[in-house]
């Protein structure tokens, strides 16, 4: 019966679906507003890649909001998964001999990849403004990487102490950043308190290279421990 | 001239969706039903950027392939795509917390079946 109900449901949904993409045309042109950034963006902040200008500049507070949304995750998930404390000490020690140990393979592999993760990672944060990329996408490779860290080292420690203080620190001068260009430029966030440099360089665009990189910092490390969390 | 990109891109999402709610309303353990969550943000993802598509667009990126003057031209619409990075990290961080409660109710009902949990059911 609720199978029968599910059905009804799914292919509701359907018909809905399928009379919004039959309805669909492709758009022709781009609204005023996205001419506006794409004109606006290269011009003024000097970033070639639009979508990381309006994320860190013109989005900028957004972004932090989002920053703080991950924060708060990687914070409740500690909440959620913690051992109580007036209970036995974790199991840690029955699942560890009983879970087989990473092959070889895994180890290897990770102590060869590893490195090259963190770089392409940092590679991905740092070349935001030119092409591709940003400190979201980059963070969460850098978190990739720390992931099968662990899968190769399960009972390897990860310092909390370290990724909290260079989790904090990263927000601390992202907003100090932002506070900077209320005094100095348009706005909270302005990237403009930097020279806006030559146009297509690495050492370009204001200051959004260097929130790229604290963004990116900073999502690794809260990505880092959520994913720590869960080994718990 | 077939169909356009978008509405193949269009067309792809919603199936995503309707996948992720066949399974969301099908399965009992909660794993699968996030499962099934993920799917239908994914499938919302590949709608949003799908509407962002102009016919004969391309990435909004400055560079020697498309010179600032063409850029309101010839590029695709850059809103979408910074609308679906915040969706993503949001996505990430509802699954998150969804994961952790998963965890957090096996180690209590040592089940997954989304019929233990008969307190909030009408």
């Amino acid at each position: 019966m609720s199978r029968v109900f599910s059905l009804l449901a799914v292919v509701a949904f359907g018909v809905i679906f399928g009379s919004l993409v039959a309805g669909y045309s492709e758009r022709q042109s781009l609204s005023d507003l996205a001419i506006y950034y794409l004109t606006h963006v290269p011009a003024d902040l000097g970033a070639p890649n639009v979508v990381t200008g309006i994320l860190i500049s013109f989005r900028g507070f957004d972004t932090l909001g989002e920053v703080a949304v991950l924060f708060m995750v990687a914070a409740s998930v500690g909440l959620l998964l913690a051992e109580e404390v007036s209970g036995k000490p974790p199991a840690r020690k029955s699942s560890g001999s009983r879970g087989k140990e990473p092959s070889e393979l895994v180890r290897t592999g990770a102590e060869i990849v590893l490195p090259l993760v963190f770089v392409f990672g940092a590679y991905v944060i740092m070349n935001g403004h030119l092409s591709a990329g940003g400190g979201f996408q980059g963070g969460a490779v850098v978190a990739s990487g720390v992931m099968l860290l662990m899968l190769a080292d399960p009972r390897g420690p990860i310092h909390h102490g370290f990724l909290s203080v260079t989790e904090s620190l990263a927000g601390v001068l992202y907003v100090s950043i932002g506070i900077f260009g209320m005094v100095f430029a348009g706005g909270f966030l302005d990237s403009r308190i930097l020279p806006l440099g030559e146009f297509g360089a690495f050492f370009s665009a204001g200051a959004i290279p260097l929130i790229s990189a604290l963004l990116g910092i900073k999502v690794g490390a809260e990505l880092s421990v959520v994913i720590d969390r869960f080994r718990s | 001239m077939g169909l356009p990109v978008s509405q193949i891109l269009l067309a792809t999402g919603f199936m995503l969706m309707l996948v992720g709610v066949w399974g969301m309303l099908t399965h009992r353990n909660i794993l699968r039903i996030i499962i099934g969550f993920s799917l239908v943000d994914t499938g919302m993802h590949i709608v949003l950027v799908a509407t962002g598509y102009v016919t004969g667009g391309t990435a909004p990126i400055i560079d020697e392939a498309l010179n600032a003057g063409e850029a309101a031209s010839r590029a695709v619409d850059p809103i979408p795509s910074a609308l679906v990075v915040t969706a993503i990290v949001i996505g990430f961080s509802v699954t998150a917390i969804m994961l952790s409660f998963a965890i957090r109710i096996h180690k209590t009902r040592k089940t997954l079946s989304i019929d233990a949990l008969t307190e909030s059911r009408w």
